[in-house]
């Protein structure tokens, strides 16, 4: 680096190149080219549409685009399949090709079909977008008004934003994850780290697969973050290379650096982290298993983004081996994406996960925000491994929704009630 | 957007974390925003939709409008005729998709003062909030230039239209 460039961040070097910069200042405002923009069915073609036709252009280039339905597949009943039916016209239509219809949830589907890569700068149609940072781009969540505009101009406004380090140093231990890290911060940090980055960084996140870190920057949306970012590393740059994605020297070598200014630093220790429990209807409610009361649950759900890919299928099926869900609790999985299935299909996991009693549902983003089926009745009581448990969200405004790992739901399936996941792995 | 001094409206308080499923409930998502807005806020007040008047002010305590991307959560405000969403913090998505769709939100330290009922004149320009007397009960943080034109085109469609039509 040249010396009369400051120190930057990772997402300031990132804003800068896409802004046509040297450098960027915390707080400057700048007009960024967009690498990739995605949007699914409930906010992506239905809501953006009619925004183009009255600006009377079309889209500024439909290889940056990757289109997924997910939301409302497949169709429960005639509106969502008109949703879903006008989100194939427009894909042929403007002739987009990645187009991924009914196959998986928007924010896995990106890096299971090797769309992620380090240092790009993407927008996404859906709040969870931050998801993205798990392979080092700066991935922000914008609305559908918002997307028609870029997707008119190929540009967007951003305020860069000031970041925080949260570093986590230490091994997890048996049957803690990524999904307890978050639910620790969202009740440490709480959930308005307005217009900040959130960049991990420490051993614990070092050692994790990158479904692990997709979590990690998945619910940084539930910190209130701009995005949550994590630097490519060994792990990435093979992830990567298993799909057949080249990468650039400069993507390779993308790190914030050493001196660059942090809004605030936190470190923790992995080690004597507990599963955590978050109770409605908040995230940031969160609280260690141990000090939960052991609430009687008429569901258990294991689904999306945040929930149902692959290595959380495996946690679960961890517990669930050779074990029975309680009787007078159901326990339903919505897997990430079709290949998620198959892949749990083809080594035996989903097998063990239907004897213990399991509901197979289809992929997609399910009940994880009332869209899909497995949706509560007023007054049920369930445990999710979902992001968020905001009042009514699942279903009635009177449901009771617990967030968790895929750990701590499979173990209260099994228990019928809020249970610790430790006591069934030796 | 400007509501002139002698308009009174309404102030409707609500706390913090007033977020997107609560505004634009997750259930309603496939109806048209008019079937959307009748649910708006009404976990949290069932009377709000029915009572609302043109021009009132919902005020927020921290984190208003975190959640989801969906942008009919400002949509259904902007539905019900709320004139503008002061608050003492605000969700990035939420903040973008108002200003997007010519819906003024507005930042201010002075949020907590205001209270539920009370009848007050907003100047967007100044960003100060008066009581019918005349006193001044909240200074808001000003918008930047560029998104006080979003506001004052309607949207950012109308002003991206204004733009493309100049060139």
């Amino acid at each position: 680096m040249s010396p009369q460039t400051p120190a930057q961040t990772i997402s300031q070097k990132i804003i800068a190149r896409a802004a046509g910069l040297t450098s960027v200042n915390v707080g400057e405002i700048v007009t960024c080219t967009v690498d990739l923009a995605m949007m699914h069915d409930s906010g992506g073609p239905r809501r953006v549409e009619s925004k183009l036709k009255e600006l009377g252009v079309g889209i500024w280039d439909a290889s940056k685009v990757v289109l997924v339905s997910d939301h409302y597949t497949p169709a429960i009943d005639v509106d969502s399949a008109g949703i879903l039916s006008l989100t194939r016209k427009f894909a042929a239509l403007h002739q987009i090709k990645n187009f991924y219809d009914g196959v998986g949830i928007c924010h896995v589907i990106l890096p299971e079909r090797g769309h992620m890569r380090p240092g790009i700068f993407a927008v996404g149609g859906d709040s969870h977008s931050p998801s993205g940072g798990a392979y080092g781009a700066f991935m922000v969540g914008i609305g559908a008004t918002e997307m028609a505009g870029v997707l008119a101009t190929g540009e967007i406004w951003v305020r860069v934003p000031e970041t925080i380090r949260v570093e986590w140093q230490g091994a997890l231990g048996r049957g803690l994850t990524a999904k307890d890290i978050l639910l620790k911060l969202c009740a440490t940090l709480g959930m308005n780290n307005d217009y900040k980055v959130i960049e991990y960084t420490g051993s614990t996140v070092t050692a994790m697969p990158m479904n692990e870190r997709l979590t990690m920057s998945n619910m940084s949306a539930e910190l209130g973050a701009k995005t949550g970012i994590i630097a490519p590393d060994a792990t990435t740059f093979a992830d990567l290379a298993a799909k057949g994605v080249m990468l650039k020297a400069w993507q390779q070598s993308l790190q914030s650096d050493a001196d660059a200014n942090y809004a605030a630093r936190h470190v923790f220790d992995a080690t004597t982290l507990a599963p955590q429990v978050a109770a409605p209807h908040s995230p940031a409610n969160s609280h260690s298993v141990t000090d939960t009361d052991k609430v009687k649950l008429d569901q258990a759900y294991l689904g999306a983004c945040t929930g149902a890919k692959e290595n959380d299928l495996r946690m679960a099926a961890e517990i669930l081996k050779g074990r029975k869900v309680a009787a007078g609790t159901r326990l339903l999985i919505a897997p990430a994406s079709t290949m998620t299935t198959a892949k749990l299909a083809a080594d035996g996991t989903l097998a063990i996960l239907l004897e213990a009693g399991a509901q197979l549902l289809p992929t997609g983003c399910g009940a994880c925000a009332g869209y899909g089926a497995g949706v509560l009745a007023d007054g049920e009581v369930s445990i999710a491994s979902t992001a968020r448990n905001f009042k009514g969200r699942m279903g009635s405004a009177t449901a009771q929704v617990y967030l968790a790992s895929p750990y701590t739901v499979a173990a209260s399936a099994v228990k019928g009630e809020i249970a610790d996941p430790r006591e069934f792995l030796a | 957007m400007t509501i002139s001094p002698p308009t009174l409206v309404r102030i409707w308080k609500f706390g913090d974390q007033i977020d997107t499923d609560v505004l634009a409930p997750g259930r309603y998502m496939k109806g048209t925003i008019d079937e959307i807005a009748v649910h708006c806020l009404e976990a949290v007040r069932p009377e709000f939709a029915a009572a609302v008047k043109p021009g009132d002010i919902v005020v927020g305590g921290v984190g208003f409008g975190i959640g989801s991307s969906r942008e009919q959560a400002a949509q259904a405000l902007i539905h019900l005729g709320v004139g503008a969403v002061i608050a003492t913090g605000v969700a990035r998505i939420f903040y973008r998709n108002a200003i997007n769709l010519g819906l003024p939100v507005l930042v201010s330290p002075d949020a907590a003062k205001l209270m539920d009922g009370t009848m007050v004149t907003f100047d967007l320009d100044s960003g100060v909030v008066k009581n019918a007397q005349g006193d001044t009960l909240a200074q808001c943080e000003k918008l930047p230039g560029f998104l006080l034109e979003i506001v004052r085109d309607g949207g950012l469609i109308p002003n991206l239209k204004k733009k493309l039509a100049r060139g």
